[in-house]
């Protein structure tokens, strides 16, 4: 086991490693820019040390720093949190050629993941459904009538050097379809330099649903079920459940069981997450991996009773996971809300700042991961992400029910946060009857 | 008082050291507990301190000034720290049977070489970026530094 890891990363995420650590009497080494000086969670490290200045790029991004770090710190591994380096396959390697171990899955597997053709051609090989579209570029109009036909109307025209939403068009017919190629074909080389672009079937009113898997180094692959996370608004999550509501017995299990399929199919190791997108008649289709731990992790853990981090602490020093797939098992209902630093009244603007005052919600069921405190100054640099509240409860109107309590609970003042904004998402009928789709957000309480 | 301690940095203690100086009219107490020191020097205007470990810096208790170096005395206007620019291990010699690049009273120019600095087996040469005096040596041969660790005082100018 380890003796000392090194968190490549800071705020709420690093300070949830930091307990995994002292649970299994690992000692830790943080890093931290100068703006994260004097946090708070630092005095909970066994070390720290600062490596450089504000912006990301000059501190939490310097991979020459945290490698540096890790060597005077001594330590046997970085765990790389979410965002950051979580997915640099360039950093991955680093480590390896450090003989420092990196807390995820391997450089290879990292890097033909994180390629969306690669790993939609992977998908097809464990025989887990991908998003029906055409085989590479459109390079002739009739030939985009073709492949429209065949995968159906409506369809999306994705830009390949893209992202963002741009040079994206949806296209409900033929004549619709040679128009919209034009518009995306100059927005995207407006944007992006490069007119390339491919067909995708138009997913109406889709639903985000994400599956957890872990896979150690002696063969068990598991999934810990799966995420709804379709409670959005432009693309980034609000609110994340297990279980996904109204998704039914049958289609739960085969969703879980292709995301396995496919983590074997690539030989992946360690944490990850499986995307599906889920249609309006349940019919789910693989988007991506993502090769790190997420935000998310804690309504897996509540409902499964499975301590993420740990798992990824034990695999990646060699251990077997302490379970096999048939022992996990889904208990209850868990939601998180994620409490950010942002006026919901004036567009979710970021509101960093010095928060005065704070009040913790507890209770049974109750838990909140953050690294804020009264007193502690949100910085501008990084994400306004300043914690995460999470029930867990025997049923989701319980769940519901206790996180409206706790969000009454929660105070942060001196700042703006979103938390009045999750009452309301709490309160609102779609939400509570569970008929989410990643746009409702935006089309029923955002105008 | 939390816990007690037998520190010298235990702050009861200082205060009650503080206490006794004005007390007995004492200018200045040196203590020392094994390889821990402090200074405490009663000059005109403050009572400053000298710790020599990674103390955080205490909440005021007047208007002490906390100086992260063997000197007593807040630092004048024109005395200014050279600080780490990286993490690593310092190096005060180009290699182990030399002189140290710089020592207390050196002169040196904005590009003159005042230590090494060793990060991921690279050995990178620091230049002081000011011109001045060397008037104190903060780190040791050997120590691991990160990024705005303080490695040298220099008086400007001269």
């Amino acid at each position: 086991m380890f003796k000392r890891i090194l968190i490549a990363n800071r705020g709420e995420i690093a300070l949830r490693v930091i307990r995994a650590c002292k649970e299994l009497g690992i000692e830790t080494v943080c890093v931290f820019s100068r703006a994260d000086r004097g946090s708070q969670y630092l005095d909970l490290a066994d070390e720290a040390f600062c490596i450089g200045g504000p912006k990301s790029i000059d501190s939490y991004l310097k991979i020459d720093q945290i490698i540096s770090a890790a060597e005077i710190g001594n330590v046997d591994a970085i765990h790389p949190g979410f965002g950051f380096l979580s997915e640099n396959a360039h950093f991955n390697e680093i480590c390896r050629d450090c003989q420092i171990t990196f807390i995820g899955p391997s450089p290879e597997a990292m890097q033909a993941l994180g390629d969306k053709n690669t790993a939609k051609s992977m998908a097809r090989a464990a025989n887990v459904p991908v998003v029906p579209g055409s085989a590479g570029l459109i390079e002739d109009d009739n030939e985009a009538v073709r492949i429209a036909h065949e995968i159906g109307f409506p369809v999306l025209i994705k830009a390949t050097a893209g992202g963002g939403g741009k040079g994206m068009r949806v296209a409900s017919n033929d004549l619709s379809l040679k128009q919209a190629l034009i518009q995306a074909r100059t927005e995207a080389q407006a944007a992006f330099g490069n007119p390339g672009v491919y067909l995708e079937k138009y997913v109406d009113r889709p639903r985000h649903v994400e599956v957890q898997i872990i896979a150690d180094h002696h063969g068990n692959v598991c999934h810990l079920w799966e995420r709804e996370c379709s409670t959005q608004r432009r693309h980034q999550k609000l609110i994340e459940e297990s279980p996904a509501s109204k998704l039914p017995a049958d289609v739960r299990r085969d969703i879980c069981d292709a995301a396995v399929r496919l983590v074997r199919q690539c030989k992946y190791t360690n944490a990850g997450t499986v995307e599906f997108i889920v249609d309006q008649e349940n019919k789910f289709y693989f988007i991506e991996v993502n090769a790190r731990v997420q935000v998310e992790h804690p309504v897996t853990e509540m409902v499964t009773g499975i301590d993420v981090i740990k798992s990824q602490i034990l695999v990646a020093a060699g251990q077997a996971l302490p379970f096999k797939q048939d022992e996990v098992l889904q208990r209850g209902a868990a939601i998180e809300c994620r409490i950010n630093a942002e006026d919901p009244d004036r567009n979710f603007q970021p509101c960093p700042g010095k928060i005065t005052q704070m009040f913790v919600p507890g209770g049974p069921g109750v838990r909140f991961d953050s690294h804020a405190h009264a007193g502690y100054v949100v910085p501008p640099y990084y994400d306004s992400m300043i914690g995460k509240l999470i029930v867990h409860k025997p049923t989701r109107g319980e769940a519901i029910a206790c996180m409206i309590r706790a969000l009454d609970e929660l105070r942060i003042e001196g700042i703006k946060t979103t938390i009045p904004f999750h009452k309301k998402l709490l309160a609102h009928a779609t939400f509570v009857d569970g008929m989410v789709d990643t746009k409702f957000v935006e089309r029923e309480l955002l105008g | 008082m939390a816990e007690s301690s037998s520190s010298v940095f235990d702050m009861d203690r200082i205060h009650l050291l503080v206490e006794f100086m004005k007390e007995h009219d004492l200018r200045e107490v040196d203590l020392q507990e094994g390889d821990q020191k402090i200074r405490l020097s009663r000059g005109a205007k403050e009572v400053a301190y000298a710790p020599q470990s990674m103390m955080p810096a205490p909440s005021s208790a007047g208007p002490a000034a906390v100086s992260p170096s063997t000197g007593a005395v807040a630092d004048a206007a024109n005395i200014k720290t050279i600080l780490s620019p990286m993490v690593g291990t310092f190096y005060a010699r180009p290699n182990p049977n030399s002189e140290p690049f710089v020592k207390t009273g050196d002169h040196v120019e904005a590009n003159t070489t005042v230590c090494i600095i060793e990060a991921m087996k690279t050995f990178n040469e620091i230049p002081a970026e000011i011109r001045g005096k060397i008037v104190a040596v903060l780190i040791e041969d050997g120590e691991h530094v990160d990024t705005d660790k303080p490695l040298f005082k220099v008086e400007v100018g001269k």
